[in-house]
């Protein structure tokens, strides 16, 4: 039960909202945190957490592409495929992963590691050709760069190419003694 | 050395700068809301801000302080102030930047705002993909909170403005104001019929105010530096102050350029973004974001402002600038949007929903070389009974990359079709020549 293993997390959600319902989108992310994926049990405790019917919180829940209503794989590939992209090579991107990974969009490879999606624009237009893995972007890829991140994501589940705080282009490095 | 004054960018251009509350400060942050609250009348800021003559950076520009006076004067309930941080207009990738480089210059602009209406509420509804924003503006609330900047009680004067980062989960829709209240209210984000306005029937029914991250992270320089200051920035009267551009596609150096309003596409392109990438000239842009129509390299000295842009026959929009170089197939161009309108339709509407499916259909086939003649004319006729009838202005801005690039670039479409008729031919043959 979520109750129990966040019921301080789940209260504090709760108070930054005048209408319950609103807590609505934070609780199923929280399930997700949990579970990796909403299932329908955490959707019915949801429910009963804000007094709603559980169709009500279905209704919500499949709404919105980033609640995951199956298990995904452990690292969610998220290629963004549109137009900026695509004029930077996105479409190369996925290639790439078809051939090092075996999958395509909507699919996951058979160890569960990686599942593959093909996404709208991920505000990294700048940037392109980019992909997000689960909450980590990564931008100007390479397929040297794509190596790296497969390899490291595999070996230490992180990969130290993530963007930190973004900006683009980068500011002029600071000029010693200025 | 930028050739403008920065304003926005300003402090995230100094090298090492963080975005911490310290540094904030120690750049003058903070100052514009000291200045303020408690001391100057809320209606007086708010004329301020309609001085400084700020329209909204979040896609219409509808001008900040007018839509802040459409709030009932007498109204004693709570009101509410959005703050848009959705940036989900493909093209756009200014409001992650201000969020995550100087996430101080957004709250103070969201606690003037909220001081200038009378909210006690604010909420940040951020899209859901952009977790490391989320969590820079949670930690920056935090920050601004044990400093007495954001709360019960900011700066001892006794007035309340609360700020809550709200993640959204997936939906371009969601930036759309009515969409995104839904949302916020744990629904659906299906848009609401307007009228009544979000000024009147906001958040919970309640007068809400959405501004887009950018309009409100001007608003400390405008309180700070005066209303007067701004509105000589740009080509005022109509289109004031900088704007963040988005500049990507075939250029050398894509990436976010602060520029007043009123420079020419040409000096953006040229100058800031470096040109194009190779030897190939410019084909065509997209002035602002995937809702706004294809324009060509005849367009380069059209000025980017508002009014400009609208009478080249787009629109300034969400200020993502795509630039596309000679060989680009703008059939392709116009389909890889028209696909994401496709999986972004909400569903309310029929001609939106319905209309976007078969818009995606013909477009597909004509791009596939399986398209025929009569496939121009449902194209334009789609168009036509999607526009200015459908609920929320998604509508118009579905329609817009087909419909221009019919327009500029209708022998791309027509050589693609002659392939499939030619092509149909000589399937055909085999067929003809038993008979
Ligand atoms: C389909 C659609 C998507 C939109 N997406 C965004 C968005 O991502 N961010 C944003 O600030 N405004 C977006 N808008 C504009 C908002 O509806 C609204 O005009 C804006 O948030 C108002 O703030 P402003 O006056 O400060 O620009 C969108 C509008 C439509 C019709
Ligand atoms: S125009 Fe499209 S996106 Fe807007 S309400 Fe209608 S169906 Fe939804
Ligand atoms: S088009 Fe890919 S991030 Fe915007």
């Amino acid at each position: 039960m979520l109750k129990d293993k966040y019921q301080q997390e789940i209260d504090e959600l709760l108070s930054r909202y005048p209408v319950k319902r609103s807590a609505l989108i934070p609780l199923l992310y929280l399930a997700q945190r949990d579970e990796g994926f909403v299932s329908e049990g955490a959707m019915k405790e949801i429910a009963g957490l804000l007094h709603l019917t559980p169709p009500q919180v279905y209704e919500t829940a499949t709404f919105y592409t980033m609640i995951n209503l199956k298990p995904v794989g452990k690292f969610h590939l998220q290629v963004c495929k549109s137009l900026m992209c695509a004029l930077a090579g996105s479409d190369t991107v996925i290639g790439w992963v078809k051939t090092k990974l075996g999958i395509g969009p909507g699919e996951t490879t058979t160890d569960g590691l990686f599942t593959l999606s093909a996404v709208e624009c991920l505000a990294a237009c700048g940037t392109a050709p980019m992909m997000q893995v689960n909450d980590d972007y990564y931008e100007r890829l390479t397929e040297d760069t794509f190596d790296r991140i497969l390899a490291d994501l595999k070996k230490d589940g992180s990969c130290s190419l993530k963007t930190g705080p973004f900006m683009w282009p980068e500011p002029a490095p600071a000029k010693p003694g200025a | 050395m930028p050739k403008y004054e920065l304003i926005l960018l300003k402090n995230m251009m100094q090298p090492g700068y963080t975005g911490s509350l310290q540094e904030y400060e120690r750049a003058g942050g903070y100052q514009a809301l000291r200045k303020v609250v408690g001391k100057v009348p809320p209606t007086e800021v708010t004329m301020a801000v309609m001085k400084s003559g700020l329209r909204g950076r979040g896609g219409a520009g509808f001008p900040t302080g007018v839509k802040w006076g459409f709030l009932p004067k007498d109204y004693q309930g709570p009101r509410y102030l959005c703050c848009n941080a959705d940036e989900s207009e493909p093209g756009t990738f200014k409001d992650r930047q201000l969020m995550e480089r100087d996430p101080h210059q957004l709250l103070e602009g969201i606690v003037l705002a909220c001081y200038a209406i009378g909210a006690e509420s604010a909420y940040i509804y951020i899209r859901g993909e952009l977790v490391l924003a989320a969590k820079i503006l949670e930690q920056a609330i935090a920050e601004a909170q044990a400093a007495g900047y954001i709360g019960a009680n900011i700066l001892g004067t006794g007035i309340t403005a609360n700020v809550w980062v709200h993640r959204g989960a997936g939906a371009y829709i969601c930036g759309e104001e009515t969409a995104l209240l839904e949302s916020l209210e744990g629904k659906r984000g299906l848009p609401r019929f307007k009228p009544p306005f979000p000024a009147t029937n906001g958040l919970y029914n309640k007068p809400t105010v959405v501004n887009n991250v950018e309009t409100l992270a001007n608003l400390p320089h405008i309180i700070g530096r005066g209303p007067e200051w701004f509105a000589s920035i740009g080509s005022p009267p109509k289109s004031t102050g900088t704007r963040v551009f988005c500049v990507s596609g075939h250029v050398k150096r894509p990436g976010n350029y602060e520029v007043p309003m009123g420079v020419t596409f040409r000096e953006l392109i040229y100058e800031h973004a470096g040109g194009m990438r190779s030897d190939k000239p410019l084909k065509a842009f997209i002035p602002g974001g995937a809702s706004a129509p294809f324009l060509t390299s005849d367009h380069l000295d059209v000025k980017l402002d508002f009014e400009s842009v609208a009478a080249a026959g787009s629109m300034l929009g969400s200020g993502g600038v795509t630039v596309m170089e000679e060989g680009t197939p703008m059939v392709w161009a116009a389909l890889r949007l028209m696909e994401f309108f496709y999986h972004e339709s909400c569903g309310k509407c029929s001609p939106c929903r319905e209309g976007s499916s078969w818009l995606v259909q013909t477009m597909r086939r004509i791009v596939a070389k399986r398209g025929q003649m009569e496939d121009l004319e449902t194209l334009v006729d789609l168009c036509k009974n999607i526009e200015g009838r459908t609920v929320c202005a998604f509508g118009e801005a579905e329609v817009a990359p087909i419909m221009s690039t019919l327009k500029y670039w209708r022998s791309e479409y027509v050589t693609l079709i002659q392939e499939a008729e030619a092509a149909n031919l000589i399937r055909l043959e085999p067929t003809v020549a038993r008979h």
